[in-house]
């Protein structure tokens, strides 16, 4: 089975936010970066599939050169090889609605015929959780979302997707096929010492974002500025040593909450 | 004449919660824009629920009807709701964010070259704008986690495509009016759906209530390992509380999935909510903002839950819980 990981490089959880001068986005000076959480539960599936059954895995991302690290790591964790698509700066791909971008990603596999595409659920950074669907719709192919686990059948999947308030379902699709994953669901693997050394010799095709443009289109979503947000209540901050301010906090639930 | 086109979704035999909020969202928009709301949603013209719809009226209310519908697929109510937009062609498509509609409704609008804003949270319209002239709405929606806001706008000529955020909007309070129920008959063909669904089924029986308990300790990432969750037991002890946990926590199996809050987990509304080492990613929030009172306890003075909270401690969690238990085992003597 040729699988294809549709990779994302976003902002560590806990990076500091300021929003830069464009007023479009955060300072990402100083700023580290993660895998994206559940492209993260992707790519493991993607190698589970592969110890199983066979095939490749070829990990897709589009990014910024810094992007490139990202990458590396899903080599280095068995990926077979990658596709970087990269843009010139920081900005060039903020020029793309969710739309553009799949766009630019179904371009770059075209020639692929891959069996199966993942990805997440959706970005930690700008969560649209679109483009898994977007990208089965441009190529013609089912799709399923926050999926938990896959099997593969005689004709095609048996997935498992996770519903609201704790329900599920399993649903059986044909290949080739599109899902997107939950996190969560299985344990990440770690990159060994021997995966990082042969990460560096595993081929890693770049094409420039301009050079897969000319497939996409205006944008029809435009982001105008970013802000932090304004509190929805007004909090209470409690402040001292933490004895102090777990007294001060027992002090509101039994007198003002009367919780106590 | 265009239109603002609310689509509903039916979940245990009742149109949801989420639902109405967008029926809400969708008025907003009509008013701001001197549009008609018109619904629509998947059921027979005899289904019982039609008779349920209040809050503003609408002008009409399009019952999709058809069998290859009867079971959710992304297939089958894509291209049932595209025909629908073929129709109507409102200027605006509203929908509630559910997994459901996650899962069809980037799809329907690629089909229409346009893009879903998807889980907004904030409408603003701009009347004042000359009519030759309008100014297409802003729609905020949160990035990052929740930690900051994004001011979207539409831009050309094509259907605008958005889905509301639980708990952004508030349901409108029914006022009488007259509404037509109109059977929208699509042409589908089962060839085109090509996901088989299986039924739902819940992983094990319940047997917690969350909802029962008027305290909850609700633990999240910061605990750091499942050694550590000792700490917060004893605080829930300590107050005659339940224990409930974030996302990460139950996948990791430090506790039952029953136990988790949010979007995947249970939605609850006690009177304290003491949210520890929870950063307050938006899918947790929408399970947790409708409690009376929000105590976080977290070290990142920037995490998202202090947005939602009444009392905020910022510092480590493995200092302040303890000394939060003792302060609570000291005042109940």
């Amino acid at each position: 089975m040729k699988i294809i990981v549709a990779i994302k490089q976003v902002p560590e959880r806990d990076a500091r936010i300021r929003i830069d001068s464009s007023g479009k986005w955060i300072d990402l000076q100083d700023v580290e970066f993660a895998m994206n959480e559940s492209d993260a539960y992707a790519l493991e599936e993607a190698l589970q599939l592969k110890e199983a059954h066979g095939g490749e895995v070829v990990v897709l991302s589009a990014g910024p050169e810094r992007a490139g690290k990202t990458i590396r790591e899903a080599l280095a964790k068995g990926a077979d090889r990658a596709i970087h698509i990269q843009s010139s700066d920081e900005i060039e791909l903020a020029k793309f609605d969710a739309l553009g971008v799949a766009r630019l990603l179904a371009a770059a596999i075209k020639d692929e015929q891959a069996d199966l595409i993942l990805t997440g659920l959706q970005s930690d950074d700008l969560g649209l959780g679109q483009t898994g669907v977007i990208l089965a719709e441009l190529l013609g192919r089912p799709h399923a979302t926050l999926i938990l686990k896959i099997e593969k059948t005689e004709t095609g999947l048996k997935v498992l997707r996770e519903l609201e308030d704790g329900w599920f379902q399993h649903l059986e699709l044909p290949l080739p096929a599109v899902l997107t994953i939950q996190s969560g669901n299985t344990k990440l693997r770690y990159a060994t010492l021997m995966g990082i050394k042969k990460a560096k010799t595993k081929e890693v095709k770049t094409v420039s974002v301009a050079d897969l443009a000319a497939t996409s289109s205006d944008p029809v979503v435009l982001l105008d500025a970013v802000k932090l947000p304004h509190k929805q209540r007004t909090t209470q901050i409690l402040g001292g040593t933490p004895a102090e301010a777990a007294a001060a906090l027992v002090e509101k639930l039994q007198f003002e909450v009367r919780a106590i | 004449m265009s239109s603002v086109l609310v689509f509903l979704e039916i979940k245990d035999r009742q149109i949801s919660r989420l639902s109405w909020e967008a029926m809400a969202a969708g008025h907003a928009l009509g008013e701001g824009h001197g549009l008609p709301v018109d619904i629509a949603l998947v059921a027979n013209r005899d289904n019982p629920i039609l008779q349920t719809i209040h809050g503003k009226a609408p002008r009409n209310v399009y019952a999709i009807d058809h069998t290859l519908l009867h079971d959710y697929t992304a297939d089958g109510y894509t291209a049932a709701c595209s025909q629908l937009i073929e129709h109507v062609k409102p200027a605006f498509v509203v929908f509630p964010h559910t997994y459901q509609v996650r899962d069809f409704a980037p799809k329907l609008a690629t089909r229409f070259n346009q893009v879903l804003i998807s889980d907004v949270t904030g409408i603003e319209t701009h009347a004042g704008a000359a009519p030759e002239n309008p100014v297409p709405p802003t729609f905020i929606r949160q990035l990052l986690q929740g930690k900051l806001n994004a001011e979207y706008h539409h831009a050309g000529e094509g259907v605008c495509f958005v889905s509301i955020q639980a708990g952004a909007f508030r349901a409108d309070e029914p006022e009488a009016g007259t509404t037509t129920v109109e059977p929208f008959l699509p042409k589908l063909e089962a060839a085109e759906i090509r996901v088989q669904p299986g039924e739902p089924f819940r992983a094990s029986a319940q047997t917690v209530d969350l909802n029962s308990a008027s305290i909850l300790v609700s633990v999240g990432r910061g605990i750091k390992e499942e050694a550590n969750l000792p700490i917060v037991q004893d605080l829930a002890a300590a107050l005659g509380a339940e224990l409930a946990a974030s996302r990460p926590i139950c996948d990791a199996g430090w506790l039952p999935m029953e136990r988790q809050v949010g979007s995947s987990g249970q939605t609850v509304a006690p009177k304290v909510y003491l949210a520890i080492g929870i950063s307050g990613a938006i899918q947790h929030l929408v399970g947790m903002k409708g409690s009376q009172c929000i105590v976080a306890i977290n070290k990142d003075e920037n995490a998202p839950i202090f947005e939602v909270a009444d009392y905020g401690v910022v510092g480590d969690l493995f200092e302040v819980v303890p000394a939060l238990t003792a302060a609570v085992r000291k005042a109940k003597g």
